[in-house]
C-alpha cells in the first residue's frame, strides 16, 4: 500500500477541523434567533413560559458558542499552516473577507454575549433585547462573510491575477456577491434554523414523553414544529435554486451528485446505485426515468452532462457525492414529513399527548447535523480538485510538508477533539436532560460561564464591593 | 499624500500581536501557576480574576493571524509551515486551556482533570508561543515565495531558551496579576512567586538579548554597531528602569506597580524584537512591502478595522473598569 500523501493528509485534517467546527456556529446560528424571538414574544406578551424558555435554552447557548469559539481559532491557522500556497494566492482576496468576519465577530458577538449571558438585571429588559439582537446579528454576519469566502472559492469572480499568480481584488462588489454566494448563504441559514428547530423540538419531545405539561417543553416542541411545516418546505425550494445554481457554474459536480456519467437528454433521476469511477458507470442503478433532467433542467429533455465529458483527472469523487447528497435530501424530505404529521396532531388537538410523533422528533434531533456536515461534504468534495474553482489545483494549494508532520497533527487533532468536544457534548446533553422549570433559573451562580466577550455591565453595587457580579441577585 | 498603507497595517498588527502578549500573557501565567495554589478555593479564586476577560484577551490572537492572512498573504503562508509544530501545539493548548473555563465548573467528579487540562494547555501554548517566536528571530529559510526549510527547523537551543523566556516570563505577569486582584494569603503567594519569576524574567531577557546579535549580521548591525546603538540604547536602558520599578514595587507592596513594570519589560521586549526584524516581517528574507496585499485588499480591510479597532478598544477598557477591584473567596463575576 502507498504511504498517504501530505496533500490529502491535509485535506483530511481540514475535513476533520472543519466538520466539528461547523457544528457548533450551525447550531448557534439558530439558536441565537431563536433566542431572540423567545424574548421579543416575551416583551410583547409578557408571558412567563417565553422568558423561562428563553433560559433553558441560553444556558445551551453559552456552552455550545464556547466550542464554537475554539475550535474557531485552529480553523483561522488551518490556512497557513496547511494550505501555504493557497494563503499565499488568495490573500488578497480571500483575507480581507476573513478580516472582517473576525472584527465582526470580535465587536458584535464577543461584545453583546457578554450582556445577552448576564446583563438582564443591569441594563433592562429592552437594552438587554438588543443585545440578544446583536448576537443574533452577529451570528448571522459571521456567516455572511465565511460563505462569501466559500462562495467565492466556489464560483470565483471579480479578480484579476498578478504578475506573481496571486488572485488580487478588481471588483469588491462582484468577489463579495459572487455568482453561487446569495444561493449558499440562503441555504445555510436555512439549514441552521432546521437544524436548531429539530435540536428544540427534540429536547421538547424527550420531556414531553416523561411529563405532558410541561409549558416549556410544550412550548419549545410547538415552536419546532411550525418552523418544520414552514421552513423546511421554503429550504427544499432554496435547495433546488441553489443546484440549478450549481449546474450553471460547476456541472460536473451535478453530474457526480447524480451519478450521471454519460451526457443524455431526458436523464432519469437515480435513487439508488453505486457510482463505479474507474467503469465510467453507476451500478446497481435504480431510478425514474426522465425527473432527473426535469429537475435539473426544468425540461423533460433537457441535455444533462455527464461525468465524461470531463477528463478522468478533473472529475470529483462520485460515490461519496451521490450519497452524502441523498443523505442531506432525504433528511430534508424527513424533516417536511414530520412537519406535516405534526400539523395533523395539532388540528386533532393532541400535539402534546405522548407518541410515535415525539418519539420520531427525539431520533430526529441530531439528523440536522447529520444534514448539514452531508451538504457540505456534497459541495466541498464537488469543487475537487481544485481549491479555487477551475483556476487553483488542491495539489498546487497545499503547504510544502512531510507527510509525517502532517499525519501527526491530524492524530493529535483526533485525539484532542474526541477528547475535548466529546465531553463539552456530554456537558451539553446533561443540560439539555434536565426537564425545564417554571421560573427558570439562569445562568447558575458559582460559576463564570462565559464563552466569549467580555460583560460591559456595570455592577449595582456600592465601591467596595465593585467587581463582584451576579444574576438573579 | 499616498498613505503607506502596509507600514501602516506592519503598525496594527505587531499591535494585536503585542496585544495578544501582554493580555493572553497574564491568563495563561496564571494557568502556569494553577497547580501550586494551595487548595481548589484558592483556584476558584485565581480563575474568576480572569473569566471575564480571557475570551477577549485571546481574540487578539484570532486577529493577528487572520490580520496576517488578510494584508501580509506571503509572509502568513511562509510562518506558518516553518513553525508548523509549534502553532499546531499552541492552537491544541488553547483548546484545552479554553473549555476548562467552561467544563471545570460543570464537573462533578472530572474537576481535577480540568485543573490539570488548564495548566497544562497554558503551560504548552505558552512554551510554543516562545518556541514560535525564537524560531522566526532565528530565521526562516525562504525560496520562491514558500518555506524552504525541514519541518524541524524551529527546533533549536535559542527556540527552546525563548520558549522557557516566554514560559517564565508569562509567569511573572500572572503573579503580578494575582497580586492586583487578590488579597490576604493568595495575594502573599502571588509576592512571592512574583519575586522568582521576576529573578528569572530578567535572567532570561539577558540570555536572550545577548543571543541573538550573534545569530546574525543584521541585528548585530542594528544592535552593537556605533553609531546604531546610539539610536537604540533607549530600549535597555528602559529595560532596567522596568526592572527597578518592578522590584521595587514588590518590595513596596505596591499593588498595581509590579503588574505595570512586567508589562513594560514586555513592550520593551518586543520594541527591542521590532528594532531588530524591521522592515522585514520574516527575518531578513522578506520586507513588508514584499508580503503585503495589493493596495486595494489593504484598503478595503482598513476602513473597518479603522472604525471597529477603536471601539473594540474602548470595549475592552471598559470591561476592566467594570470588573475591576478585589476577588474574594466564594465570590466570582457569574
Amino acid at each position: 500500500m502507498d504511504l498517504p500523501l501530505a496533500v490529502d493528509l491535509a485535506r483530511i485534517q481540514f475535513a476533520f477541523t472543519v466538520s466539528f467546527h461547523i457544528v457548533f456556529p450551525a447550531f448557534t446560528i439558530g439558536l441565537a434567533s431563536y433566542l431572540a424571538v423567545l424574548e421579543g414574544l416575551w416583551l410583547i406578551t409578557g408571558r412567563q413560559v417565553y422568558i423561562d424558555t428563553f433560559k433553558y435554552w441560553l444556558k445551551i447557548f453559552a456552552l455550545s458558542f464556547a466550542m464554537g469559539v475554539v475550535s474557531g481559532i485552529v480553523m483561522s491557522y488551518q490556512f497557513g499552516t496547511n494550505w501555504s500556497v493557497f494563503s499565499d494566492k488568495t490573500g488578497p482576496v480571500l483575507g480581507p473577507l476573513m478580516g472582517y468576519e473576525v472584527l465582526s465577530a470580535f465587536f458584535l458577538e464577543a461584545g453583546f454575549l457578554g450582556v445577552m449571558l448576564f446583563g438582564m438585571d443591569r441594563v433592562g429588559k429592552h437594552l438587554h433585547f438588543l443585545a440578544t439582537l446583536l448576537v443574533a446579528f452577529g451570528t448571522f454576519f459571521s456567516a455572511f462573510w465565511i460563505l462569501s469566502v466559500n462562495s467565492w472559492m466556489q464560483t470565483p469572480a471579480g479578480y484579476a491575477i498578478n504578475e506573481v499568480g496571486q488572485f488580487v481584488p478588481a471588483d469588491w462588489w462582484e468577489i463579495v456577491f459572487n455568482p453561487s454566494f446569495p444561493y449558499r448563504l440562503v441555504h445555510m441559514v436555512l439549514a441552521a434554523y432546521l437544524t436548531t428547530a429539530f435540536v428544540v423540538g427534540a429536547v421538547g419531545a424527550w420531556h414531553l414523553l416523561r411529563d405532558k405539561t410541561n409549558e416549556i417543553a410544550r412550548l419549545s416542541f410547538s415552536m419546532a414544529m411550525w418552523m418544520a411545516v414552514v421552513v423546511a418546505p421554503i429550504q427544499l425550494f432554496a435547495g433546488d435554486l441553489h443546484g440549478l445554481n450549481t449546474l450553471k457554474h460547476q456541472p460536473a459536480k451535478i453530474a457526480a451528485m447524480e451519478g450521471h456519467f454519460e451526457t443524455d437528454r431526458g436523464a432519469p433521476l437515480l435513487l439508488f446505485g453505486w457510482p463505479d469511477m474507474e467503469a465510467e458507470e453507476t451500478r446497481y442503478a435504480i431510478g425514474i426515468p426522465k425527473l432527473g433532467s426535469l429537475i435539473l433542467t426544468h425540461e423533460w429533455d433537457g441535455e444533462v452532462k455527464g461525468l465524461k465529458a470531463w477528463p478522468k483527472e478533473e472529475r470529483p469523487y462520485a460515490p461519496v457525492l451521490f450519497w452524502s447528497f441523498r443523505i442531506m435530501v432525504g433528511i430534508g424530505m424527513l424533516m417536511i414529513a414530520i412537519g406535516v404529521w405534526s400539523l395533523f396532531w395539532r388540528f386533532t388537538g393532541r400535539l402534546y399527548e405522548p407518541g410515535l410523533i415525539h418519539r420520531a422528533a427525539v431520533f430526529m434531533g441530531p439528523l440536522g447535523f447529520v444534514a448539514v456536515l452531508a451538504g457540505w461534504i456534497t459541495t466541498e468534495m464537488g469543487r475537487q480538485p481544485y481549491t479555487v474553482y477551475g483556476l487553483l489545483k488542491t495539489t498546487d494549494s497545499v503547504s510544502p510538508l512531510a507527510a509525517p508532520a502532517v499525519g501527526i497533527s491530524l492524530a493529535a487533532f483526533v485525539v484532542v477533539y474526541f477528547l475535548v468536544f466529546g465531553a463539552g457534548i456530554y456537558f451539553l446533553l446533561r443540560l439539555m436532560a434536565k426537564p425545564p422549570e417554571t421560573g427558570e433559573p439562569g445562568l447558575p451562580p458559582g460559576e463564570p460561564t462565559r464563552s466569549t466577550g467580555i460583560t460591559p455591565t456595570p455592577p449595582l453595587r456600592s465601591p467596595g464591593e465593585v467587581g463582584v457580579v451576579r444574576p438573579g441577585e | 499624500m499616498e498613505l503607506d498603507l502596509a507600514f501602516i497595517w506592519a503598525i496594527l498588527i505587531a499591535f494585536a500581536v503585542l496585544a495578544y502578549v501582554v493580555l493572553d500573557g497574564f491568563d495563561l501565567g496564571l494557568g502556569i501557576l494553577f497547580p501550586f495554589f494551595r487548595n481548589d478555593r484558592q483556584r476558584d479564586v485565581a480563575m474568576n480574576t480572569v473569566a471575564p476577560i480571557w475570551d477577549g484577551n485571546e481574540t487578539w490572537l484570532v486577529l493577528g493571524g487572520g490580520g496576517l492572512f488578510a494584508v501580509f498573504p506571503l509572509a502568513y503562508a511562509v510562518i506558518m509551515p516553518a513553525l508548523y509544530a509549534p502553532i499546531i501545539a499552541m492552537l491544541l493548548g488553547l483548546i484545552f486551556r479554553g473549555v476548562a473555563f467552561e467544563f471545570r465548573w460543570k464537573a462533578n467528579t472530572s474537576k481535577t482533570v480540568w485543573d490539570w487540562s488548564f495548566t497544562i494547555g497554558s503551560f504548552v501554548a505558552a512554551f510554543a508561543q516562545g518556541i514560535a517566536l525564537g524560531a522566526l528571530v532565528q530565521g526562516i529559510d525562504v525560496a520562491d515565495r514558500a518555506y524552504a526549510g525541514g519541518w524541524w527547523n524551529w527546533l533549536t537551543p535559542f527556540s527552546i531558551t525563548t520558549g522557557i523566556a516566554v514560559v517564565i516570563g508569562y509567569t511573572l505577569l500572572g503573579a503580578t496579576w494575582l497580586i492586583v486582584k487578590t488579597e490576604g494569603e493568595v495575594q502573599q503567594q502571588a509576592y512571592e512567586w512574583a519575586w522568582m519569576a521576576g529573578a528569572g524574567t530578567i535572567v532570561m531577557i539577558g540570555i536572550v538579548s545577548l543571543w541573538t546579535p550573534f545569530l546574525n549580521d543584521v541585528f548585530m548591525q542594528r544592535w552593537l554597531a556605533f553609531p546604531a546603538i546610539l539610536y537604540v540604547a533607549p530600549v535597555p536602558l528602559l529595560v532596567l528602569a522596568a526592572t527597578y520599578s518592578l522590584f521595587k514595587g514588590l518590595r513596596m507592596r505596591r499593588e498595581l506597580q509590579p503588574f505595570l513594570s512586567a508589562m513594560a519589560l514586555f513592550v520593551m521586549c518586543f520594541i527591542g524584537l521590532g528594532i531588530g526584524f524591521y522592515p522585514y516581517i520574516v527575518p531578513h528574507s522578506i520586507s513588508i512591502w514584499d508580503a503585503a496585499g495589493p493596495d486595494s485588499s489593504l484598503r478595503f480591510l482598513l476602513v473597518g478595522a479603522s472604525v471597529l479597532l477603536p471601539l473594540i478598544l474602548a470595549y475592552t477598557a471598559y470591561s476592566y473598569w467594570v470588573f475591576r477591584g478585589k476577588i474574594r473567596e466564594g465570590e466570582g463575576y457569574h
